[in-house]
């Protein structure tokens, strides 16, 4: 379908953001994946956040690896630059990126081959880093383009479509982030927009390394009886900690209100996030305890999602390596070159 | 005169004296008399037996032994001592503890030769000033400091022998030279990847942002940075990588050097690639092309790499002086501003507009409704909208050609220097075999060889390489590796006939010397010279 172009028409009628945008000026090409793929539906909930948080379409940069998740940068937010990179090497680019313009939002779309397998070290790497970014992994568990091989998230024991056994053990990306010390770690599920849009956008709004493993699944290779990253699976074996609604200027972010325990946690930008807590024991400011909380559940083949972990007071790169707050890229050779002056000094020094 | 202090290497260092040279050695043990040479003057100081009376710990028995032979050298060759004393308080500037139990060192030497030797040999140090305005310095530290110079704010590296200390030296640089004097904040940002992977990943992701950035490996990095590499270059990102090249095939011989690299930067990638290498002489150049590469970079949009090696990154080396104009503004290329898109300019990312196959790029960020594209490494329209159209593809190949054509006129020229008289042979070289190559020409020329000699300082090759070869019948093509790469990248790129290219090959992982060169074109030379056979004449 990449040969129809959207139609330029909008509705008159169509509701506009705090910056006068529509939904449709966060939009992007037509997707060319699978009718009913996860993924879309996780590009629809990127699209709904930065909607809703009125964000400069223009100010977001999108860069992913290679893979079925890693396309969907070209189907939102048509009007940012996007960069489709290299096979796991997502994180590097984004890192680099981000040295070079502090001022822009970046939003690092990955899949489960593309962050658990050939880019695991590049994943890994850029959270301890605390690169300033969004990292969203649309985790089906399954290779897609290439027609269904299991992917390293893919749980032991699960079945794959031609009925071959997973007998290898599964990486817990959210596990890893965890202790990795990302300062926002969330899980999520495609086909539950109501938790996702606002994790996104508590993710973007967040100063730090924000981590969101969303289990998305793959219409066409991984949505069988015997696999763990089915619609139904999920659904049955979701086990939500949290409800989350992000408070950025007048208007709440969510779109469900579930009753419950409200708190409130406010972030270094001004903006809160108001938790609604769905399990009375879990406390999102305890990296141990949620660690412990992950293992457990999972044990019993329960998929625990929401807001697992935050620090408000999380720190980034820039504020590590000390940098300016101009941006790096918009400098001359005024602010930048020492002069003639300077190497002489230099010369005379080396005699 | 061989100082041989190494007892592994003795029978190689006795054998390589010349004639009429002199040996210094510890004769604190006897040696049988089988282990010299008749040729040459043997000089024994008891340096073990002095060190040992003098000193009672182990390790400064070892240590003061080298300064103890330096003292004794210095009364042989009627070296003053001062020049020594002041060069050892340059060593321990801040540790003057050992500064004075050095110096003492020093004499305890000195004196123990004056007594008991003949000094000064006839061998002897004289003293002039020939260093004039010129400079001591690495070519690393210099290539990092072209950096600094030419405008890179993001450096990502992965530790590396022999590149590291560019990295290392980037930073001090940057820790005197790149704060804003204000804040005190850094106006560059610095990061230590996991990989070679990674490292060149991040200055693929701050060049397509904007930022000058840049990376420095040796050969092993390079092989990593491969997939990389092809990236930039059919996706059309700027990127600078220092390649400070080592003796490979794999780990190689890490700490010595050679020229190996040509072929694997030049082509580095799967697919049709073809990337641009700058060949520095010297740290002077390393520095001058350090910072020209940012310029070439954001011009070509592509991959540069600047060809330095083990033997100019990491030895001091005598240049002349860094030289930087201050009217000088940098080159960033083909950038389409918001005020450009405003204009209504036609904006395609990879569109040829001025037919130097160069397209405009706009920065992320730039406007709100135009200007923003997706890059990928996959096939697309002059547009960069996906495509695996075979026309559309031929059509954005045929373009990288175009550019690459481009290169070739903005990368350093090749240097030619004619003999003093007009000859049918010449001589091609490049990078660090220069010192070697001018001392080699004055042997040749005392041989009664003359030589027209090119240095070759990028690839592309600009056509008056060509010309230099189609003006000679023979030309010798000197470079530091086994299989000849400079020779079979000219061979390849222009079509030369391989036989009138004459290879000249060191790759022993020492530097190449002038005594090599002009042995092997002496000696290639001399058999030039076969008497023509005549018909009898009855």
């Amino acid at each position: 379908m990449t040969y129809i172009a959207k139609p330029k028409f909008h509705h008159p009628g169509l509701k506009k953001n705090e910056l006068g945008y529509t939904h449709r000026d966060y939009e992007g090409k037509i997707s060319t994946l699978c009718a009913g793929c996860g993924h879309d539906s996780i590009t629809a909930s990127i699209i709904e956040a930065c909607y809703e948080l009125s964000i400069e379409p223009h100010r977001v940069a999108k860069i992913s690896g290679i893979g079925c998740s890693s396309k969907t940068p070209d189907y939102f937010l048509g009007n940012s630059h996007g960069f489709n990179s290299v096979h796991g090497r997502m994180p590097s680019v984004l890192t680099g990126a981000n040295l070079a313009n502090r001022d822009l939002i970046y939003l690092g779309v990955s899949g489960d081959g593309d962050s658990a397998s050939i880019g695991f070290g590049q994943f890994a790497h850029s959270i301890r880093r605390a690169v300033n970014m969004t990292y969203i992994v649309e985790n089906n568990g399954v290779y897609g383009l290439t027609k269904g091989q299991f992917s390293a998230t893919a749980d032991r024991g699960s079945k794959s479509k031609k009925g071959v056994t997973n007998t290898d053990n599964a990486i817990d990306l959210v596990a890893i982030a965890l202790q990795l010390g990302a300062t926002f770690v969330a899980r999520s599920f495609s086909g539950d927009k109501t938790q996702l849009v606002p994790l996104i956008a508590a993710a973007i709004r967040h100063k730090g390394a924000s981590f969101i493993d969303v289990i998305s699944p793959c219409i066409a290779f991984n949505n069988h009886a015997g696999s763990t990253k089915s619609f139904d699976y999920v659904r049955e074996h979701n086990d939500a900690v949290n409800r989350l609604d992000v408070l950025v200027g007048r208007e709440p972010i969510s779109v469900d209100y579930a009753p419950g325990t409200v708190q409130v946690v406010e972030q270094h930008d001004g903006s809160r996030l108001a938790l609604r807590k769905l399990d009375a024991d879990y406390d999102p400011h305890d990296r141990l305890g949620a660690m412990t909380f992950l293992q457990k559940h999972a044990a019993k083949g329960q998929i625990v999602t929401g807001l697992l972990y935050v620090d408000p007071d999380a720190e980034d790169l820039h504020t590590h390596l000390d940098t300016v707050e101009t941006p790096l890229n918009t400098m001359d050779e005024q602010a930048l070159c020492p002069g003639s002056a300077v190497l002489d000094k230099i010369n005379a020094s080396l005699r | 005169m061989m100082v041989a202090m190494n007892p592994q290497t003795w029978d190689k260092d006795v054998a390589s004296i010349e004639p009429g040279g002199y040996l210094f050695y510890d004769s604190t043990k006897p040696m049988p008399s089988s282990k010299f040479r008749e040729d040459i003057t043997v000089i024994g100081v008891p340096l073990t037996a002095i060190t040992n009376s003098t000193y009672t710990d182990p390790r400064q028995r070892q240590l003061f032994k080298n300064i103890i032979y330096l003292g004794a050298l210095c009364a042989l060759l009627d070296l003053d001592p001062k020049v020594v004393e002041q060069l050892i308080g340059e060593q321990y500037k801040g540790k003057e503890k050992l500064l004075s139990s050095n110096v003492h060192a020093l004499h305890l030497g000195r004196d123990w030769a004056l007594q008991n030797l003949k000094c000064p040999l006839g061998l002897r140090v004289k003293k002039s000033d020939k260093v004039g305005d010129r400079i001591f310095i690495e070519g690393n530290s210099a290539a990092a400091l072209g950096a600094v110079y030419g405008g890179a704010t993001v450096c990502a590296w992965y530790p590396i022998t022999p590149s590291s200390s560019v990295a290392e030296a980037f930073t001090s640089h940057c820790k005197k030279y790149r704060h804003d004097p204000e804040t005190g904040k850094a106006k560059y940002a610095i990061v230590q990847g996991e990989d070679e992977l990674a490292s060149i990943g991040i200055v693929i992701g701050a060049s397509w942002n904007g930022a000058r950035a840049f990376t420095a490996t040796s050969g092993p990095g390079i092989s990593l940075m491969t997939e990389f590499i092809g990236l930039s270059y059919f996706a059309e990102i700027p990127a600078v990588i220092m390649n400070i090249q080592r003796a490979g095939p794999s780990t190689g011989m890490p700490t010595r050097t050679q020229q190996c690299d040509v072929i694997a930067c030049a082509y580095a990638s799967h697919g049709d690639t073809k990337h641009v290498l700058l060949f520095p002489e010297d740290p002077a150049e390393a520095f001058e092309f350090a910072a020209a590469a940012f310029d070439l970079a954001e011009r070509l949009q592509t991959t540069i790499f600047l060809m330095l090696d083990l033997d100019i990154g990491m030895n001091h080396r005598l240049c002349r002086p860094l030289k930087w104009d201050d009217a000088k503004q940098y080159d960033r290329g083909k950038v389409m501003t918001a005020e450009m898109l405003e204009e209504g300019r036609d904006f395609g990312r990879y569109l040829d507009v001025d037919g130097d196959g160069i397209p405009y790029r706009t920065y992320p960020g730039t406007h709100p409704t135009k200007g923003s594209y997706f890059t990928r490494g996959t096939s697309r329209d002059r547009y960069a909208r996906y495509s695996e159209e075979g026309a559309v593809y031929a059509d954005n190949m045929q373009r990288l050609v175009r550019k690459f054509e481009t290169a070739q006129d903005m990368v350093p020229r090749p240097l030619q220097a004619n003999a003093a008289k007009p000859t049918k042979y010449g001589v091609l070289y490049f990078g660090s075999t220069s010192p070697a190559m001018d001392e080699a020409i004055g042997i040749l020329e005392a041989r009664g060889h003359q030589l027209d000699r090119m240095r070759i300082r990028a690839f592309p090759f600009h056509s008056s390489v060509a010309s230099f070869i189609a003006d000679h019948d023979f030309v010798y093509v000197v470079e530091q590796n086994r299989d000849a790469q400079l020779r079979q990248l000219i061979v390849n790129e222009n079509g030369i006939d391989p036989v009138r290219l004459v290879p000249i090959l060191h790759y022993d992982g020492t530097p190449i010397t002038a005594r090599f060169i002009a042995n092997a074109i002496g000696d290639h030379q001399d058999h030039l010279k076969v008497t023509p056979l005549r018909k009898a004449v009855t």
